[in-house]
This record gives structure tokens, C-alpha cells and sequence, in this order.
């Protein structure tokens, strides 16, 4: 770990500075003691994977979360900000990974969202419209002020998110993915914006997933991993592979492919699936991909946000419908079935947003875990209390959920345990396939270990498992196969002796020219 | 597990504040409120008025109470599926409109004869067009994607025409039926008693002692309480959530013919406009019962003591002669209170843990920690 900073800043060139930042959600630590500087007029970026307390930091820095403990100095004042707004007033300001526009308003509207700029008759119009359109001409983006920002494209609503932090003349501007809905072209214009912006002694904070893109752009680069900042550099001294390395790190033990038995048949097979994307009918989010997966196999599928893992995992769960080609669970077409039918057949899905859609919190934990299984203890016309109660406290043995008993809340389990609960409720149902979204999203390292390891137990037994994640160390676990996805389709394809660099190159997040032929050759291996 | 530390050495702080007595009390005060309401209302009445406190009394309160207690069961099965039924009042009009018409004969022109069906005929009839009105609720709901509020408001509006133009704004009023022509006994549901209770109020009890059961011993009552509570989460997890959500506006339909014709044989008679703004006394002792209006919780025996703390006040009131302009004050303030408790119960399971910790934690997160510091070990 090269955690020694590689240089000494001027005390005068920090603008703002982050110190011991603990954040805790429950039982979790999103941040656990972060140091983090702010240089005036430079461009520092702070690079992490999905889940690494990016995001978490940013919030905190632009007042729209406080965090646990720790002090934020600006210009060596100590301050806390009451609101986002408090801290927008103190120039800082931030463009969410996730668009924060009202899309039923104009371009203009949304621009002066809360500080309309008032005239003698109410808000002037004419002037905000002026002022939009000098932005706009900034950002060389030829969109009438007057436009819905429901009828832009994703691309252009990310400028009007970016137009809107420039209109309030930040000292810090903190952007977090802006370039990720944006054309090549779109970003060199960014980049521009940026640099005129530093030119001025504006400070950029800079998140990207786009590394090498981000590379070009920064003057300093932070490397967060788990909550705690692992490296910090000058930009010069650095290449991708550093950024890689510290972002990854030799990482915790999560397991190895389980061995020692032969896969059995064809358990799974999705055949030339599409699914159309909700918003334009006329693109696909999964686009013509084809998969096998043997019973006893496990699959990992790697991809960045919007490669469209999700789709293709609820697609074939079916809880989206595909606009084309079929899935065939043990030999037979099951397409046309709704979900409960496949859960039936023994296809269920494990999904993403555990409190969104895995979770009942109204209920108890073993009403929770039994939901997906009640037919197996319904006696005649009721429920058998006593065979539901063996079978919910099989399960919690079975996944070792931490928890006072069946009839304590969801709500009082931590994160970790609460995804125990969301698998110990489809594997009650005894499955033959598998599907998991993000399983390791939100839980700590140890509960992640302990979810692989219940997976590679089940696949040992013939269960066909295909998990999917965003973080590179996830692939080299307990996968058999890594499968990249990208824009929809299958990138590339690779043993379980990938290495971290080509798996993340053929995800589109670093091109590393190197490693095409290495990854051709691996393709064919299998 | 190994970073949750800090939470382990909070949980000590935290447990000798819950188990305080006076924690405690203020928390069975809390969750027992609406029984403690009626408790306290049947003190003060029987303080004010000397006629209050008697069986008597209490019995011809009690089948008051049915109407709204068969609706409000109804309704509480909707209200935890996470929807609402506006159009239970001008069902409960209509079948007893229908009823009526039953009863007068059923003149077949072609066949030149009048059907005089018996009040069992008549009385499944009417339950079935309920259930219709139901079907047509929960397919609009369900399947086609109307808001409840909306559906069931336009079929508020619908089913009371309906109901007009059957008897052209008139009222039946002779329900009795004829002996020569089989068809009498339809006073039997609003008059009679069974040991002295009225049989409006053994209906009640039945239809909520069936409700009980289908909720707490039956699949469905599962899927119900999980399709409301989380309907993606139902659905990923195979509860089959758009015919769990047609089911219970049917049964609140159901409950509304129910209670349709009790009302009818109670006033032996039946008008079109019977049953108007009943719904929302529905909803009232739903949400006095505790039961949220999100979904998810709630359930019968709270909704009946809602029911019953309706009842009893409103008689009450009349009882010691307040006027029935000020009644309407007074159940409308009920109304906030229990809503306002309802807000803080929920809250406080949401907030308990940070005040020992002292950290701020944004809410949603929040509910991942626990009240119960044995609890807390365990998940740390």
C-alpha cells in the first residue's frame, strides 16, 4: 500500500479540509476516519469502488448528510453545514451521481430551482432565460431554456445538472459521475468547462468511474477503499495501474470456486435475450445475449452501472418482459410464466435493493423468510404455525442469520444479516437456479465472506448460481466463470484465473490495449 | 461482523432506558390507546348520564356499532393491502336498494309470472352484487392501473346513481315479504336476538372472527399483510399480488352488502340514499385501530375497538344531549388524535436507538438498528 502521500502541500493551498470522517449507517461504517483536502484551483479526484464511501464523502462535504463524527475546516475555519443549501452558500456545491432535476419544469425552472431571481413583478423570467442561455453557449449545448427537461436526452440533462452547479458560482464543485450519459465530445467540452473553472481558482472535487478519463483531467488523485483512504498522489506520478491496485488491494478471503465434482446439465439457458429499455423503446439495456449455466456452476457476472445486469437478472426472473429471444429452465421454454411460476420451477431471483424489493419490513424476520415457500406449510385451508416455525428456524440455522428468533423484526438485523434472511427465503424453496443481484452490496466484508460461502456450499449440492457485482476482487471468489457485460452484451468471458486488469479493461471502464490478445486467448479456453 | 464495535458498546447505554417503568407505561399507552380510549369513554359517559352504563344500553350502542364495525373489517383488509375503498357507503345503499327491489317481487313479463325469491335468495344475491362492485373496484385497481382513491370514488358516484335510478329517489318500505308467498324474515337480521344480543352484532363478530382467521392462519392473510407491506418485494417473492388486491376489494364489497341489509331490516325499509358518508366512518376506526394507512399493519381487534370508540362516543354524546353539530367536532378530533399517535408510535420505532448513541443517522438507515439491546448483541 503506498499510503504516504508522494508530497508536502502549502498550508495556503488547501481551501477545504476533511478531517477523522466517520460515517455509520447502523450497524455499518461508510467511512471510517477519512482525512481528505480540497487544493484551490486544482482538480482532485477521488477514486473507490461501487460502495467504497465515494458518495457517502461527497454528501458529507456538500451538507446534505452530517457525518457520525469529524470536523470540515474551510479556509482553516471549522464549520458544519447545516443543509445543502448552508454549505451552497458557503460555495460549495455538487452534481449528484443520480440527476436531481424535476423533469415535468423547464430547463430555466430548474436552473433557478429555490433562488429565482426576483423582478419588480414576481420572478424575472427574462433575465433567468438570459442567464440560461449564457450557460448554455458556455457548455456549447444548443438547448432552448424553455425546453422540458423530460423531452432532453439522459446525455443533455446531465449539462442542465452541470449548468445548474456553474450558475452559482461555487468555489467548490464537487461532481460526482458527470460524465457518465455524456458523448465523447460532450466530455471534452466538460473537460474544458473544468479547466477554465481551475483557471479561475475554482476547486474541483471529481468522481468518475471512467478511470483513464479521469486521469487526463486531474491535478490530484485520492484512492478510497472501504471507507478509509488508502493512497493519495499528484496526478504525474501516477498511471492506471496504480489506481487499480489501490483501489482494489490485496483483499479480504472471499473463497475460491469450489471444487471436486463435475458439473451436471444445462440448468439455465437464456437464448438471444433482449429487453427494451423503459424510456426509448428503440434501444436495448440487454441486448441479444445468450448464456448457459451448467446445475453446480457458478457465474459471475461483472459490469459497471448501466451495463445491464440488472435487466437481464429480472428478466430472467420475470419480472421483466423480453422483447425478444427465450429462457429455458431445465430444457423447458419458460418465458411466458410469471414469477411465482418460475419460483415454482425453481428459478428465483435474489434482487439488488434489499429494502426496496426483498424486504417486507412490516414484518417479523421469519415471516420474512418463509414468505416465498407459505404453500409448503399450508394444512388444508390454514397455515401449520408449528411446521412454519421448524422451517423458519432450519433456515436461520441453514444461513446463519444472527437474529433473536423468527418473530423478531426485519428492521433489528444488520444489513448483512438482513441479505441472509432475503437468500434464506428463496433457498427455502429449494431452487435449482440462482440468481443474485449485487449480493455484497451494503454488507460488510465479513457477512460477504460468509454469503459466498453459503453459495459455493449450494453449488457443491447442484445449485446453478450466477451472482452479479461491481467490484473486481467479487470475480476472482468463488466464480467458475466471470462474464463481463457491457452496453447490454457480453464483452468478454473468463476462467477463474482472470486477473483484476483485464476483467475491469473489457468492462469499458479502463481500455488497456495490452491486454486484448491476452483476453481473445482466454476466451477461446473455455 | 467485526466493525459493528461501536454499536455493541452503545447497546449497554441504551438498555436501562427502555426497561424503565415509566417507559414501559408510556409505551402500553401507546399501543393499547384506542382500548384505553373507549375505556375512558365509557367512564365519562357513565359519570355524566345515569342511562349510559346498562346492558340495555350497551346492546342497542353495540348494533349501531355493527354497520360500521362489518364495514370497517371490510375496509381494514383494503386499507392493509396499501389501498382505500371510497365506494363501500353507496354499496351498502345499493344492496339494501337491492334488497328491496328483491323483495317486492321480480315481475318476468315474458313469462307473465312474479318471483318471489325467499330472503336467503335474496340475501346472496345481494352479497354477490357486492362482491361485484368489488370486481369491478379491484380490476380497475389492479389490472388497469387507476388509483384506489380515484376507482373507488368514481364508483361512489356510480353505484348511488345506480342505486337512484332503481327506485327513482324513492324508498322501498315494505320489506316484510308476505306469508302465503314465502318470502317473510327479513326483519330476523335487524330485530331479532339471539341471547339477547342482536344479530347485527353476532354478524359482526363472525365476520370478524372469519376475518381474524383468513388474516393470521391463512396464505392469503400472508400475502395480504406482505403485499402491503412491500408489494415488489410480494411479487419477487411469487405472492400472486394483483389477485390478492382484487380479493380484498371484494370482500370489502362483501361486508358492505352485509351491512347493506342489516341497515335495510333494521329500518325495515330501504332508500337510495342510506349508507351516505359511511366510508369514512369506516376509515376512521381502521386508522383509530392503528392500523397505518400505508399498508402493511393493522389489525381486526384494533379496528373493531376503533369501531366501538366511534360508536360509543357519537351515542354518548347523543345520550347526555350535545348537539349532533358538535358529535361531528368530536369525531373529527378523535380522528387527528389517533392519526397524530399513529405518527409517533411509528416514528419512535424508527428513532429509538439514537438518542443513547447521540449521533445523527439518517432515518432510513436508521431502521437497520434495533430497540431491543438483546437484539442488538445478536445482530452485531
Amino acid at each position: 500500500m503506498n499510503a504516504a502521500p508522494e508530497f508536502e502541500p502549502a498550508p495556503g493551498d488547501t481551501v477545504l479540509a476533511a478531517r477523522h470522517i466517520v460515517k455509520t449507517y447502523g450497524g455499518t461504517h461508510a467511512l471510517k476516519g477519512v482525512n481528505f483536502d480540497i487544493r484551490r484551483g486544482k482538480v482532485t479526484t477521488l477514486f473507490g469502488e461501487n460502495g467504497a464511501g465515494k458518495s457517502t464523502l461527497m454528501k458529507i462535504l456538500s451538507g446534505v448528510t452530517t457525518p457520525t463524527s469529524g470536523s470540515i475546516e474551510l479556509d482553516g475555519q471549522s464549520v458544519t453545514f447545516a443543509s445543502a443549501s448552508d454549505a451552497r452558500d458557503r460555495g460549495i456545491s455538487i452534481i449528484h451521481q443520480e440527476l436531481s432535476l424535476a423533469p415535468n419544469l423547464s430547463v430555466r425552472d430548474n436552473i433557478f430551482m429555490g433562488r429565482e431571481i426576483r423582478g419588480a413583478t414576481g420572478v424575472d423570467f427574462a433575465e433567468e432565460a438570459r442567464q440560461t442561455r449564457l450557460l448554455m453557449a458556455e457548455l456549447e449545448e444548443d438547448i432552448d431554456p424553455l425546453t422540458l427537461v423530460q423531452d432532453l436526452r439522459l446525455g443533455q440533462q446531465q449539462i442542465v445538472e452541470i449548468a445548474r452547479a456553474l450558475s452559482v458560482d461555487s468555489r467548490i464543485l464537487i461532481m460526482d459521475e458527470p460524465t457518465s450519459a455524456l458523448s465523447a465530445t460532450e466530455v471534452e467540452v466538460l473537460f474544458r468547462v473544468i479547466r477554465d473553472l481551475t483557471a479561475r481558482g475554482v476547486s474541483i472535487v471529481y468522481i468518475s468511474h471512467h478511470l483513464e478519463e479521469a486521469l487526463q483531467i486531474t491535478d490530484y488523485a485520492v484512492v478510497l477503499r472501504d471507507g478509509a483512504i488508502t493512497a493519495t498522489a499528484n496526478a504525474r506520478h501516477i498511471n492506471l495501474e496504480w489506481i487499480v491496485r489501490n483501489m482494489v488491494g490485496e483483499n479480504f478471503d472471499l473463497g475460491s470456486p469450489p471444487t471436486g465434482y463435475a458439473f451436471g446439465e444445462i440448468a439455465l439457458s437464456v437464448e438471444d435475450v433482449s429487453v427494451a429499455d423503459a424510456s426509448s423503446s428503440e434501444r436495448s439495456v440487454v441486448d441479444g445475449l445468450s448464456l448457459d449455466v451448467h446445475n453446480g456452476e457458478i457465474v459471475c457476472i461483472y459490469g459497471l452501472m448501466g451495463a445491464g445486469r440488472t435487466e437481464l437478472l429480472e428478466c430472467i426472473a420475470g419480472r421483466l418482459h423480453p422483447s425478444g429471444g427465450r429462457i429455458l429452465l431445465g430444457g423447458n421454454d419458460i418465458s411466458r410464466l410469471g414469477i411465482a411460476e418460475r419460483i415454482a420451477r425453481g428459478l428465483v431471483l435474489v434482487p439488488e435493493d434489499r429494502q426496496r424489493d426483498g424486504l417486507v419490513q412490516t414484518m417479523s424476520v421469519g415471516a420474512n423468510l418463509s414468505l416465498a415457500s407459505i404453500g409448503s406449510f399450508v394444512r388444508g385451508m390454514f397455515l401449520s404455525r408449528s411446521q412454519e416455525r421448524s422451517l423458519v428456524e432450519a433456515s436461520i440455522r441453514d444461513v446463519h442469520v444472527k437474529t433473536a428468533g423468527g418473530s423478531a423484526p426485519i428492521g433489528s438485523l444488520s444489513g448483512g444479516n438482513q441479505q441472509k434472511v432475503v437468500i434464506g427465503k428463496m433457498l427455502t424453496t429449494n431452487p435449482k437456479v440462482m440468481l443474485l443481484d449485487e449480493p455484497s452490496r451494503g454488507i460488510d466484508i465479513g457477512a460477504k465472506a460468509e454469503v459466498f460461502r453459503l453459495l459455493s456450499e449450494r453449488a457443491a449440492r447442484g445449485l446453478a448460481v450466477i451472482f452479479s457485482t461491481s467490484e473486481v476482487a467479487e470475480c476472482l471468489s468463488i466464480a467458475h466463470r466471470i462474464i463481463v457485460m457491457h452496453r447490454g452484451r457480453i464483452s468478454a468471458e473468463f476462467g477463474a484465473d482472470a486477473t483484476k486488469e483485464e476483467i475491469m479493461a473489457a468492462s469499458g471502464e479502463a481500455v488497456v490495449s495490452d491486454h486484448e490478445e491476452h483476453r481473445s486467448h482466454k476466451r477461446d479456453r473455455r | 461482523m467485526t466493525d459493528a464495535s461501536p454499536d455493541r458498546s452503545r447497546a449497554p447505554r441504551v438498555s436501562p432506558r427502555v426497561s424503565t417503568d415509566g417507559f414501559s407505561l408510556a409505551k402500553l399507552l401507546l399501543e393499547g390507546r384506542a382500548f384505553f380510549a373507549l375505556i375512558a369513554i365509557i367512564i365519562v359517559f357513565s359519570l355524566l348520564s345515569p342511562y349510559y352504563f346498562s346492558v340495555g344500553n350497551f346492546l342497542t350502542m353495540a348494533s349501531h356499532v355493527a354497520i360500521f364495525g362489518i364495514l370497517a373489517v371490510g375496509m381494514l383488509l383494503v386499507i392493509l393491502n396499501g389501498g382505500i375503498d371510497l365506494s363501500v357507503g353507496s354499496t351498502l345503499g345499493f344492496s339494501g336498494v337491492i334488497a328491496g327491489f328483491l323483495m317486492q317481487g321480480v315481475q318476468l313479463t315474458s313469462f307473465g309470472v312474479i318471483l318471489y325469491p325467499p330472503v336467503w335468495v335474496v340475501a346472496v344475491l345481494v352479497c354477490v352484487l357486492g362482491a361485484l362492485v368489488g370486481l369491478v373496484n379491484g380490476v380497475l385497481i389492479a389490472w388497469l392501473k387507476v388509483p384506489a382513491f380515484v376507482a373507488t370514488l368514481g364508483m361512489l358516484y356510480v353505484v348511488r346513481g345506480a342505486a337512484l335510478l332503481m327506485t327513482n329517489g324513492l324508498t322501498y318500505n315494505d320489506l316484510g315479504g308476505k306469508p302465503e308467498l314465502g318470502n317473510t324474515g327479513f326483519e330476523w337480521l335487524g330485530f331479532n336476538r339471539l341471547l339477547d344480543i342482536p344479530i347485527g352484532v353476532l354478524v359482526m363478530a363472525v365476520i370478524a372472527i372469519i376475518g381474524s382467521i383468513i388474516l393470521n392462519r391463512t396464505a392469503f392473510g400472508r400475502w395480504l399483510y406482505a403485499s402491503g407491506g412491500n408489494e415488489r418485494a410480494a411479487e419477487l417473492s411469487g405472492v400472486p399480488v394483483k389477485q390478492v388486491q382484487v380479493s380484498v376489494y371484494m370482500l370489502s364489497g362483501i361486508c358492505a352488502a352485509v351491512a347493506g341489509l342489516i341497515l335495510s331490516s333494521e329500518l325495515t325499509s330501504a332508500g337510495p340514499t342510506a349508507g351516505t358518508s359511511y366510508e369514512l366512518t369506516a376509515i376512521a376506526a381502521v386508522v383509530i385501530g392503528g392500523a397505518a394507512l400505508t399498508g402493511g399493519r393493522g389489525n381486526i381487534r384494533g379496528t373493531l375497538v376503533g369501531a366501538f370508540v366511534i360508536g360509543f362516543l357519537s351515542d354518548g354524546l347523543v345520550i347526555i344531549g350535545v348537539s349532533a353539530y358538535w358529535q361531528t367536532v368530536f369525531t373529527g378530533a378523535v380522528i387527528v388524535l389517533a392519526v397524530l399517535l399513529n405518527a409517533i408510535q411509528y416514528r419512535r420505532r424508527v428513532k429509538l436507538p439514537s438518542p443513547a448513541g447521540g449521533s445523527p443517522t439518517s432515518p432510513q438507515k436508521d431502521k437497520a438498528t434495533t430497540a431491543d439491546p438483546a437484539l442488538e448483541r445478536t445482530a452485531g
